[in-house]
């Protein structure tokens, strides 16, 4: 570390892009080039349009995700949490029982107060508990998920009222100007997201807390608000969520959400972020749950693999993801 | 007398970088040969191409008189050839004796055989003249201790040559003393010693032959015999050094700004009382250990204290950091690495982390502004970067405090603790160090000096208060400043035999 400086006559080399930042990108155009080789309809405006709507529910969660990462922390909670929010919101809809627009505001206003109540109860166990996030957010994890089956008996829990599952549907499934509402919503997310994390004192925060706890306490940042509001966005993207998903099919499940953590995980990973923290990189988690996605999509287009190992695949991403990380953190 | 390791016209690139060109030296059974220069002189990397971590780009290295390349530091530690690092790596929730044996431990029918290794940790560390427990795990050694298991890991394996890296840089005088004692130990069994060094009068004391480097080049090779600190300090730095310590400034005033009573920091202070004044320059002498960087830490909120503190006239109690750079007191902390700066983040994001308010506009944070800071940073503190993109962690000791301090000055302070401001730092950047702080006090602001050099608290400090076990020992005036009088409060020890460990090296 203590070698320096003495220039022998040769230009400074310039050739110094990081590859870390990058390679989500690369992997993005190796994927596309390589599904437009396996199925003709692959590259087709109506597929991918379809790939990108289908994985806004993770890019969101994921976007929450990666201020959590970047700051230091995990959150396993997610999927669990998106399950419990969908069934209380649908829960809340039936009782309000209304058709009109006044009712699905305060059904989605519930939706997001108890995701950020969530978020707000794993940020303050782990900051004021002083647990490792792992457990926290594994033992939340467990709660969340029984909550949901326990609200639903075991069953189903479905939007009742016919008016208001028809007013709510286009959130899903509608366009504006030939753009998914889904993904505009995601881009929404994903566009304030990066603003937060990149250019404001809070983002710069949760960075540094990422790097290093220690330096950034004796620089009199304050790490316990910094630490709880990471979650609460988490908490927060899981509500914008489940927004844009429970039109999709009106229902909430107790497999409603179910391996989403791993999924929002992964794409956070591939996108960049340092599973230690101390880097976010909001653009490539984006990239990320739409390469996530879109592996999925090739999987379905393609005979090589029963899509029902999507999930098979998606898990040796994850691992595949670290492995380059580690090499290229390597090459540095 | 035969060298057993030579090494001949050996240069190292990194890149297009070149760190060594045509550096010779070779190493004689039974001497100790110094090698110094300032950070980033490739003293550093000379060592790592030595003890085999890296290969040389050009040149080569002689053992026993024939030519040889390592493959590796395995290899090297193979051939007799060992490294005690500067930092401490040993893992710390292993014994003494598991950490000794870490990766060669002894086997009896296949299981680890505890008694044996217990029996000769017990028996190396005897030599090395210390009691220490073998089964006490490492976290709870003094770091002292933690740099003894260290070296006596090193010396396990069979050694022609021992390399310490700035060995001492955590020690304490009293503590270096005894290493010392083991190196001449070694001597006298014709093992050739490589000591790297930034102190000079530690070389002075311990070395036969001296090396010095300059900007990757060989600058001389000589006896010990009549080459002074003074005389090794303007080869190292190329100009004359005799003024290391600016004049003190004569703005030291009777004016209270802060009073610290009763200072309680449970398992490390105990009724520690001071008061500092607008202007002066106030040293916190005390060995290792004393307690002084726990006062100060409870002080600015960093950690749970209890104690009366009155600044202004006022009372205040910080809960954390914020609150006392609120109140304008900045504390720098002696652990840059680890405490002070964000190694893997770059200069900028470092610079302007404490005081991003001052670049924030609305909720967001004027990058244009932190651009300009960190040019004016560069430009006042003199910090030496190759490009302004690197991180933090690929700076020299000297430049991370530089920048470490020029990231606490963005707060405005007027009161500035700095604990040991020169570790770890070449002697051309302590000049800056020394005469920054006195041109913060010459300002009017209030500066306190946490050292463990006693040269520094005499150079630089208009009083200097020595602790000792958490308790405030004494205070010593300017008039009345000299070793003698700090290492018998910091130490207890009668006075004669503090002057005889004092004379030995600090």
């Amino acid at each position: 570390m203590t070698e320096t400086v003495l220039r022998t006559g040769t230009e400074k080399r310039r050739f110094n892009v990081d590859m870390r930042a990058l390679s989500p990108f690369i992997a993005l155009i190796v994927l596309i080039i390589a599904g437009a080789l396996i199925n003709p309809d692959f590259l087709t405006a109506s597929n991918l349009l379809n790939v990108v709507t289908r994985s806004a529910f993770i890019a969101i969660i994921a976007v929450g995700a990666t201020f959590v990462i970047a700051g230091g922390g995990l959150d396993l909670s997610v999927g669990s949490m998106a399950a419990l929010t969908a069934g209380v919101m649908i829960l809340t809809l039936n009782n309000l029982g209304g058709g009109d627009v006044g009712t699905l505001a305060l059904g989605m206003l519930a939706a997001i107060a108890l995701s950020a109540a969530c978020g707000l109860a794993n940020g303050l166990i782990v900051t004021f508990g002083r647990i490792e996030p792992f457990i926290v957010t594994l033992g939340t994890m467990g709660i969340f998920r029984s909550l949901v089956i326990w609200l639903a008996a075991g069953g189903t829990i479905t939007m009742r009222n016919f008016d208001l599952r028809e007013l709510y549907r286009p959130v899903y499934f509608d366009s504006i100007l030939g753009v998914p509402i889904p993904i505009i919503a995601f881009m929404v997310v994903a566009a304030i997201g990066a603003l937060i994390l990149y250019r404001t004192s809070f983002g710069r925060h949760v960075v540094a807390l990422g790097s290093n706890e220690d330096v950034a306490r004796y620089s009199g940042v304050p790490i316990w608000r910094v630490r709880t509001l990471t979650y609460i966005i988490q908490g927060i993207c899981v509500g914008i969520a489940v927004l844009v998903y429970v039109p999709r099919l009106g229902s909430a499940t107790p497999t409603t959400g179910l391996l989403w953590e791993l999924q929002a995980i992964t794409a956070v990973v591939i996108g960049g972020t340092a599973l230690k923290g101390g880097i976010g990189r909001v653009w490539g988690t984006v990239v990320g749950a739409v390469i996530l996605e879109l592996v999925a999509n090739i999987m379905v287009l393609s005979n090589f693999v029963s899509e029902f190992l999507v999930g098979a695949v998606q898990g040796a991403i994850i691992i595949i993801a670290m492995l380059v990380q580690r090499s290229v953190h390597r090459g540095r | 007398m035969d060298s057993v390791l030579r090494a001949e016209n050996i240069s190292k690139s990194f890149g297009p970088i070149e760190v060594l060109s045509g550096i010779s030296l070779d190493l004689k059974p039974g001497e100790v040969h110094a090698v110094i220069g300032e950070n980033g002189a490739g003293k550093s990397t000379l060592m790592r191409i030595l003890s085999g971590h890296i290969a040389p780009t050009k040149g080569s290295l002689h053992l026993n008189g024939q030519p040889i390349t390592f493959s590796g530091p395995v290899d090297a530690e193979a051939h007799g050839i060992v490294l005690v690092h500067q930092e401490i790596l040993l893992a710390p929730d292993l014994t003494v004796a598991q950490n000794l044996f870490l990766g060669r431990e002894i086997r009896r029918f296949g299981f680890v055989d505890d008694k044996a290794m217990r029996e000769r940790t017990r028996g190396i560390l005897r030599e090395l003249g210390t009691s220490i427990d073998p089964d006490r795990e490492v976290s709870r050694l003094s770091i002292a201790d933690r740099q003894l298991v260290q070296i006596a890991r090193a010396l396990l394996v069979p050694h022609k040559v021992v390399a310490f890296d700035e060995p001492t840089a955590v020690l304490t005088p009293i503590e270096a003393e005894s290493l010392f004692e083991i190196i001449r130990k070694l001597r006298s069994q014709g093992v050739a010693v490589l000591y790297i060094s930034h102190r000079l009068n530690e070389v002075k004391a311990v070395a036969d032959r001296v090396t010095v480097l300059r900007d990757g080049r060989h600058i001389a090779t000589r006896d010990i015999e009549g080459l002074e600190p003074l005389e090794m300090a303007r080869l190292m730095v190329g100009r004359d050094m005799s003024k290391l310590y600016p004049e003190k400034p004569e703005t030291a005033s009777d004016q209270t700004v802060l009073a610290v009573r009763d200072m309680a920091v449970p398992g490390f202070v105990e009724n520690a009382s001071f008061t500092l004044r607008r202007g002066e320059i106030l040293g916190f002498g005390g060995l290792i250990g004393a307690g002084r960087t726990e006062l100060f830490e409870a002080l600015v909120g960093l950690r749970p204290g209890h104690s009366t503190i009155t600044l202004d006239g006022r009372q205040v109690h910080f809960r954390n950091a914020r609150d006392a750079m609120a109140a304008g007191i900045v504390y720098l902390s002696e652990d840059r690495k680890g405490k002070g700066l964000l190694l893997q983040q770059n200069l900028r994001i470092n610079l302007s982390l404490a005081a991003l308010d001052k670049f924030s506009r609305g909720s967001f944070i004027d990058g244009a502004a932190e651009e300009t800071a960190l040019d004016q940073a560069i430009k006042d503190f003199d910090i030496r970067t190759r490009r302004r993109d690197l991180l933090a962690g690929q700076l020299s000791g000297g430049n991370q405090q530089k920048l470490l301090l020029a990231k606490m000055m963005l707060l405005e302070p007027r009161i500035v603790i700095i604990d040991e401001p020169t570790r770890g730092v070449d002697i051309g950047t302590k000049e800056q160090i020394y005469r920054f702080i006195a041109s913060l006090a010459a300002e009017g602001k209030a500066v306190v000096v946490i050292s463990s050099e006693m040269q520094e608290l005499i150079g630089l400090c208009h009083r200097v208060v020595v602790m000792r076990n958490g308790r405030v020992a004494g205070e010593v005036a300017q008039a009345d400043l000299s070793e003698d009088s700090i290492v018998y409060l910091a130490t207890g020890v009668h006075e004669e035999r503090a002057a005889e460990i004092a004379a030995g090296h600090a």
